[in-house]
């Protein structure tokens, strides 16, 4: 296929009829596939073969005043996000002084199973309210997000961490700094 | 006994097959080959079960480094110049054809608008060392990123913001940005983030 025919040609000029040098048809190819590698190699290492997934996040819109019906804070559980990767979660209303304030992490035995065990006590009605600190980290908070997504919890909200809760979380003596 | 002869054979291989192959690779990835975008920024996004594949086209991509700097950018070039000269005009710069031209080709950037003039005029790669652009001011005071979003949308409504923020930096930036831009009605974000598998047993 990729040889070349060289033989044929070189006619005799003159009457006797001239034997053609019969030449090698055999082409060493290794420079050319050296140089094919080569380039692979380069397109290879300058392509972006994985695109990244995007994750969408609706925010509700600002100016729509509809009525909605409030939530129970009995049937909410507020993850609060703080920093040095650590979250805060309580369940209940945030007035009660009484109300155990508790802490975990981002890892399966985290924060997924605090809502998981939260999402099968309460039921139908159960809404995760995410009150992100400043201080989290943005990958914190997408954790979270993707949380919500595999624990298939579709009610939730983003809101920001209110001081009063802030508050609280410092005052409970768990709150990590 | 005799000795055995060892026969004598060629080492000369033949390569045509080789060839084919190689030509087949390197068609196939320069066919599909994407270059990758020269940033300022190197940023690592947080991963996430997400499976939604970014669309392609008419995005503005506002990235947030580890500091929290925030660069914008676009993908569609003609909105990048139509976005500038817009800008330069409401805040009274004007921008060279030359600098447009610089700033057709720049993928993303962070910079006050202030500062842009000569951070176009600055050898590229000096341009682009990682920590060389101050990043966008985005606050209460001085909220150009607002604007640059906002002068994009008015070039194409439809067009897609997407955050591309590294996993390090503060949520504080990100409320800051979603802030903003939920000023200007904008309340559907896209969140870049590498792939993650999805734990079994859910």
């Amino acid at each position: 296929m990729a040889e070349i025919d060289s033989s044929g040609g070189g006619h005799g000029k003159k009457g006797g009829k001239q034997r053609a040098k019969k030449l090698s048809t055999k082409i060493d190819m290794t420079p050319m596939v050296d140089l094919g590698f080569l380039l692979i190699t380069f397109f290879m290492l300058t392509t972006t073969l994985q695109k990244p997934s995007v994750m969408q996040l609706n925010m509700p819109d600002k100016n729509d005043k509809s009525e909605t019906t409030p939530q129970p804070a009995s049937k909410t559980l507020a993850v609060i996000p703080g920093p040095k990767n650590k979250v805060y979660y309580f369940n209940g209303d945030p007035k009660d002084e009484a109300l155990p304030i508790g802490v975990t992490d981002y890892t399966a035995n985290g924060i997924r199973k605090v809502i998981l065990e939260h999402k099968a006590k309460i039921g139908e009605k159960f809404v995760v309210v995410i009150m992100a600190m400043d201080k989290a980290s943005y990958k914190n908070v997408v954790d979270l997000l993707d949380e919500m997504a595999i624990t298939g919890s579709e009610r939730y909200a983003m809101v920001d961490a209110a001081p009063t809760i802030i508050e609280k979380l410092k005052k409970s003596g768990k709150f990590v700094e | 006994m005799p000795k055995v002869q060892v026969k004598k054979q060629s080492v000369s291989l033949d390569m045509t097959a080789m060839c084919d192959v190689a030509f087949l690779l390197l068609t196939f990835f320069m066919l599909t080959a994407k270059m990758r975008p020269q940033e300022p920024v190197q940023v690592t996004t947080p991963t996430s079960i997400a499976k939604a594949k970014p669309t392609d086209k008419d995005l503005v991509t506002i990235t947030v480094d580890r500091e929290g700097k925030i660069y914008w950018g676009t993908d569609n070039q003609e909105i990048r110049v139509q976005t500038l000269a817009a800008m330069g005009e409401k805040h009274g710069i004007a921008f060279t054809n030359a600098e447009a031209d610089i700033f057709r080709l720049t993928e993303s950037f962070g910079a006050p608008i202030g500062a842009l003039k000569q951070l176009l005029n600055t050898d590229p790669k000096e341009r682009n060392r990682p920590g060389f652009q101050p990043g966008m001011p985005c606050d209460s005071v001085n909220n150009e990123l607002f604007e640059w979003v906002y002068a994009a949308r008015q070039r194409n409504p439809a067009i897609k913001i997407v955050v591309k923020g590294d996993g390090a930096s503060d949520y504080k930036v990100m409320k800051q940005i979603v802030g903003s831009l939920q000023e200007q009605n904008v309340n559907q974000f896209y969140l870049l983030t590498g792939l993650e598998t999805k734990p079994a047993g859910e």
